[in-house]
C-alpha cells in the first residue's frame, strides 16, 4: 500500500503550485487517475485525509476521475480501449499489440480555490 | 469574505519531483555508459538469487555492480556480495517500493563510470514499485512456477509496466505442476508481445539464453537521450 506516499506527494504538489496562487484557499484537489497508474482510488481517498492534516490543504475535498487505458490499435488505426486490464486488446476489433496512449495518469488537473477579498476599509 | 469557487488549471503530475529526478538519473547513467535493469516480483520468487547467479557469471567479463532494495535486514545484500561485484543495500523502513531519490543516494560514493550493467532489485512487491521510474532502461518482473499461473491476471499494471518477463525455479515446474502454456497465455494477455524468459538460477538452466538477451540488448548508446 503506497497511496499514502502518493497522497503526501499529492498535497506537497497541490502546496507548491498553491504558492503560486498567493493568498487562496484550497476547496478541492480534482486529480486525474490512470487505470493503469498502480494507485487504488479507495485507499488514496483515505490516505488523502490523512496527508491533509495539519496543512493548507486541509478540509480540502479529493474529486477523482479515472482515466481509462487507450491504446493505438494497429488495426483499427486509431486510439482504442481495451478489453480490461486482464485483456489488454483493442475492444473494438480484438487486435493486440498497440502502445498504450493513456491510463498512466497520476496528475493534478485542477485546483478549485476561493480566493480571500481584502475587506474595505 | 472570499470570492466565488473558482478552477485553475494545473495539469501537474504527483510524483513530478521522482519523475524529475529518475530524468536526471538517466541523464547521468548515459553520460557513464551506464545500462541499468531494475528487478520487480512478489517476495520469495527468487529474484536474489537470480541476481546473485546473474552477477557471478557476467563477472569479471563485464564490470556489474547491484542495489537491493528491501524493508529491513541487509541479508540480501551479504548474498549478493558473494559474487565479488560491488553491492549496496537500501533499507527502506517501511516503505514498500524504491524511489528515485534512495536510488540517487545510494549511487552517492560509486564512480558510475567504472559500471557497466546496474542492477536494481527492488523491494518484494507487486504492487507499488509500478509507480515509480528509477531511471532504468530496462525493467524485469519475476514469476516463479510456485506462485501459480494466474499472477499476471491478478496483477496486471505492474506486468504491464515490465520490458520483460523471467519465469524463475522452472527445476520445480514439474513438482508444482505448472501449467506453462496458462502462464505464457496470461502473460501475453496482459503484456501483448513481451518477451518471456524461462529459467533457473539454481541449476543454471536458461541463464546462458538470458546473458545472450542481457548482453545483445538494444540499450541506449553512451550520450544518447
Amino acid at each position: 500500500m503506497h497511496e499514502l506516499s502518493i497522497a503526501i506527494s499529492l498535497v506537497e504538489a497541490a502546496e507548491e503550485e498553491l504558492q503560486k496562487l498567493g493568498s487562496a484557499k484550497v476547496l478541492a484537489i480534482h486529480l486525474e487517475l490512470g487505470r493503469l497508474s498502480g494507485v487504488v482510488k479507495d485507499a488514496l481517498e483515505f490516505s488523502y485525509q490523512i496527508a491533509c492534516e495539519n496543512t493548507a490543504l486541509a478540509g480540502s475535498r479529493l474529486v477523482i476521475e479515472e482515466i481509462p487505458v487507450l491504446i493505438d490499435c494497429p488495426v483499427c488505426k486509431a486510439p482504442r480501449e481495451i478489453v480490461a486490464l486482464q485483456d489488454f486488446r483493442c475492444a473494438a476489433c480484438g487486435a493486440a499489440g498497440g502502445a498504450v496512449l493513456q491510463g498512466r495518469e497520476l496528475r493534478v488537473a485542477a485546483l478549485e480555490i476561493t480566493e480571500n477579498e481584502v475587506a474595505c476599509p | 469574505m472570499s470570492t466565488e469557487p473558482r478552477l485553475v488549471e494545473v495539469r501537474r503530475n504527483v510524483l513530478k519531483q521522482n519523475d524529475v529526478l529518475a530524468r536526471e538519473l538517466r541523464l547521468r547513467y548515459r553520460g557513464a555508459g551506464v545500462r541499468t535493469v531494475s528487478l520487480v516480483s512478489s517476495p520469495g520468487s527468487g529474484k536474489t538469487l537470480f541476481l546473485e547467479e546473474t552477477l557471478r557469471r557476467m563477472r569479471p567479463q563485464n564490470s556489474v555492480a547491484a542495489l537491493v532494495g528491501d524493508l529491513a535486514t541487509e541479508n540480501d545484500c551479504v548474498r549478493l556480495a558473494r559474487s565479488g561485484a560491488p553491492v549496496k543495500q537500501i533499507v527502506t523502513g517501511t516503505v514498500c517500493h524504491l524511489d528515485a531519490s534512495m536510488v540517487d543516494r545510494a549511487l552517492e560514493d560509486w564512480r558510475l563510470e567504472d559500471i557497466e550493467y546496474l542492477f536494481i532489485e527492488n523491494v518484494g512487491n507487486l504492487v507499488c514499485p509500478s509507480s515509480y521510474d528509477l531511471g532504468e532502461d530496462l525493467r524485469l518482473v519475476l514469476l516463479s512456477v510456485t506462485e501459480g499461473e494466474d499472477k499476471p491476471l491478478k496483477y496486471p499494471t505492474i506486468f504491464n509496466s515490465a520490458d520483460v518477463v523471467v519465469i524463475t525455479k522452472i527445476d520445480l515446474a514439474a513438482a508444482v505442476e505448472f501449467d506453462r502454456q496458462a502462464a505464457i497465455r496470461n502473460i501475453e494477455s496482459v503484456r501483448p508481445g513481451i518477451r518471456v524468459l524461462e529459467l533457473s538460477a539454481k541449476t543454471g538452466d536458461g541463464m546462458a539464453e538470458w546473458l545472450d538477451f542481457l548482453r545483445s540488448f538494444g540499450f541506449p548508446q553512451l550520450g544518447e537521450n
